[in-house]
């Protein structure tokens, strides 16, 4: 009786908690859409693109202090070319690739000090880089004068803005999320949709607004060159975040080889052993 | 014993000259059949005795590959985080010890837990197998300190606030607890001191004691013999003649052979792992781990690493309501079915008298208290599942239908509780969380009860075979 008793409140239990599971699942949570970046580590020409976008561009706040300027050998790239074009601030090839801007004075002047991007892209994920690089635009509040689509109010300009152009943020509304999210995804640039309240918005307006921008000023890129230029320094840093990535893979395809004969020679003795177990 | 009184080595072809030697001067051969050429265990191993022999492997490949990263390790709050990337960078094959090191935490955790689902699945924790289970249980809570310890030594936003946020827990007892955090940190929170101490607890400490209970372990398996998946003990039925069990079968070499084909396969997924997927999706390195650690940064979710999220589902569901709705009936309704179940009035006072005291707990004291007792009492239930389980046999096999749903829910209860301790709090996800708590301590609790009473079949008297 009583066991039987428990069973029928376990059985319920596993139904209130098959509903309970279900539950979490239908509430979707708001935030940028990320683009998938093409990146490649292993196309050498875009790694080398993207070292010199980075170094010109990023290296000057950014640190990747764990990164030695020797490891850009392995860009298919010689010693000489490595000092000629991507070390401004080095005097030898096996420095760290440091900045010579201070913390303090980092948090003196951008009010938050730069985080160092040796691994940045492992902490982020490309698809964040790529579209966080693509998503900055104009808005007179900020201190800087730029926000970004992806991370709001963030402390730092939009360093690439020659070459990408000026945007500002354009925002449509919709009355459902079905078509909010149908024009979302016709965008070429990061897009997030708000839903407002029926307070915020007004009775009976359109509640849904598809946040994404437009260029308002052209830079000396157009938006395709731009997007290659990103593509390529996301291709960089995320090469940059594990440098022995290719190797890596390239040991485990010798490693899964050997590991297969091992798998059929223990597999064969173990049934030869095992014949006269009856 | 006089040396000139044993009998030579033979059967060792060139070696036995020196194995001779070395038998005369320490019990090397004694040792050699107890523990393998002679040591019967059942022929009827199936998937799940793998796991045993697993994670004994994972232990040596923890301890070798743990060796070299301390070698180029920095346990040093300004240099621990780059020294990792100095490994992964510039150390020869340094990735590659790294990645096995890391992915062995996590591979060392499936054994581990596959193996005790194996002890769940057939009994093994059954007289006379107490004191075996009990140290696999001490391995296991020293598997978890190993873990916890060495998940601080990366210096990784998510090594920082793991470790601060399971500190504090110590935090949550009462009266001495603020003081026992700090003296458990070294410091205010966490910092160089609490990372140094963490290093020689990972290192060595921890290691160590881990080391001597799986000899423990292995000693008291040795004595008591395996169990197997029909529960049935195979000392019962021995040759009249040899006195041999007559289901054993010598451990080498058939169990040698056997577990190495185990470990072969097991290296080929271990491998795909390291070579390809190192960060096994996010779960086994996380993604906020790449961010140095940084006091004044809370990250906004807070994740231990997978293994430990059922217990933490545990911590993070008990609040207030759980505690008024939940444990307070729990309490009343259990206390009630011990009184009325056992004989003797003693045994009813005491039982009543530790609910009275848990109710003014749960009255007096905060959540976040009831919340780390549960967490604690989740893991320590484990220890007595010998005395729990009251059921006529020992393997699924055998066991009746409330069992077998029995741990079937509790399965399930383990995996949601690991699922929503990866994920942000909402109000959907607690109440899951809470269901999954009740369930997962429904299983043991009960167990006294619906083990009892199930409609068990009849154990064969000896193991069945293909």
């Amino acid at each position: 009786m009583q066991a039987r008793a428990a069973q029928g409140d376990l059985e319920m239990r596993a139904l209130v908690l098959l509903f309970a599971l279900a539950a979490p699942c239908a509430l979707a949570e708001e935030s940028v859409r990320l683009d998938p970046a093409p990146i490649d580590p292993r196309d050498v020409a875009s790694l080398q693109a993207g070292a010199r976008t980075f170094v010109n561009y990023c290296l000057n706040c950014h640190s990747a202090g764990m990164m030695r300027y020797h490891k850009l050998l392995e860009l298919g790239l010689t010693e000489q070319q490595v000092k000629e074009n991507l070390m401004f601030t080095a005097e030898k090839i096996g420095e760290l690739m440091t900045v010579a801007m201070t913390k303090k004075d980092a948090k003196d002047w951008l009010g938050t000090p730069p985080p160092d991007l040796s691994v940045i892209a492992r902490a982020k994920g490309p698809d964040y880089l790529y579209t966080y690089l693509r998503s900055f635009y104009r808005d007179p509040e900020s201190a800087t004068g730029w926000n970004n689509m992806v991370f709001d109010r963030v402390a730092m300009p939009h360093v690439l803005w020659t070459l990408s152009g000026q945007q500002v943020q354009v925002e449509r509304r919709f009355r459902n999320m079905e078509q909010a999210e149908a024009v979302g995804r016709q965008q070429k640039n990061a897009w997030k949709i708000d839903v407002l309240t029926p307070e915020q918005a007004g009775k009976d307006a359109d509640r849904f607004v598809l946040k994404t921008i437009r260029t308002d000023t052209p830079g000396s890129l157009s938006q395709i060159d731009y997007d290659i230029l990103v593509r390529d320094l996301v291709n960089f840093m995320t090469w940059m975040s594990e440098p022995n990535q290719l190797a890596r893979k390239q040991v485990g395809y010798v490693v899964m080889l050997v590991l297969l004969v091992l798998l059929v020679l223990a597999y064969a003795l173990y049934k030869e052993y095992w014949k006269d177990v009856h | 014993m006089a040396a000139a009184e044993k009998q030579p080595v033979t059967g060792a072809g060139p070696f036995n000259g020196l194995l001779t030697w070395i038998d005369q001067r320490f019990p090397l051969m004694e040792n050699w059949r107890t523990h393998l050429t002679e040591y019967y265990a059942p022929k009827n191993f199936n998937f799940w005795y793998y796991f045993g022999s697993l994670a004994l492997f994972v232990l040596v490949l923890q301890i070798v590959t743990g060796i070299f990263l301390t070698m180029n390790y920095k346990p040093d709050a300004a240099q621990a985080f780059a020294s990792v990337e100095y490994i992964m960078r510039e150390v020869p094959w340094g990735w590659w010890i790294r990645y096995m090191h890391s992915t062995g935490a996590s591979f060392f955790f499936i054994c581990v837990y596959l193996h005790m689902f194996r002890g769940l699945l057939y009994g093994s924790y059954r007289k006379p197998r107490e004191l075996l289970w009990i140290f696999g249980m001490l391995i296991f809570l020293c598997l978890m300190a190993e873990a916890f310890f060495g998940y601080l030594l990366p210096w990784g936003q998510m090594s920082y606030w793991g470790a601060q946020v399971i500190v504090n827990l110590f935090g949550a007892i009462p009266l001495i607890g603020p003081d026992l955090a700090i003296w458990i940190r070294g410091d205010f929170v966490v910092s160089d001191a609490t990372l140094n101490r963490f290093f020689a607890f990972h290192v060595i400490a921890v290691p160590l004691v881990l080391l001597a209970l799986v000899v423990a372990h292995l000693l008291a398996l040795h004595e008591v013999g395996s169990n197997n998946p029909d529960g049935v003990e195979i000392k019962n039925a021995k040759d009249p003649k040899t006195g041999r069990p007559l289901d054993g079968i010598p451990f080498h070499p058939y169990y040698t052979v056997k577990d190495s084909f185990g470990v072969a396969v097991f290296l080929v997924i271990f491998a795909i792992v390291v070579f390809f997927a190192p960060e096994g999706g996010g779960y086994f390195l996380e993604a906020n781990n790449f961010i140095t650690a940084d006091p004044l940064k809370t990250p906004p979710h807070i994740a231990p690493v997978w293994y430990f999220t059922p217990y933490y589902s545990i911590l993070r569901a008990t609040t207030d309501e759980f505690v008024v709705w939940g444990l307070t009936p729990a309490v009343i309704a259990f206390a009630a079915l011990i009184i009325w179940s056992v004989k003797g009035n003693r045994v009813r006072i005491a039982v009543g008298v530790t609910a009275a005291v848990l109710l003014l707990g749960f009255l007096t004291l905060d959540a976040k208290v009831w919340g780390v007792v549960l967490m604690g009492v989740s893991v320590l239930i484990f220890f007595f599942m010998p005395w729990l389980d009251r059921s006529p046999v020992k393997s699924i096999r055998y066991k009746g239908p409330f069992t077998k749903t029995a741990i079937a829910l509790f399965i399930v209860s383990f995996f949601v509780l690991g699922y929503l301790g990866t994920q942000p709090v909402t109000t959907g996800r607690t109440v899951a969380a809470q269901i999954g708590t009740a369930v997962y301590f429904l299983f043991f609790f009960l167990m006294p009860w619906y083990s009892k009473m199930d409609r068990c079949k009849p154990e064969p008297p000896r193991v069945t075979w293909k």
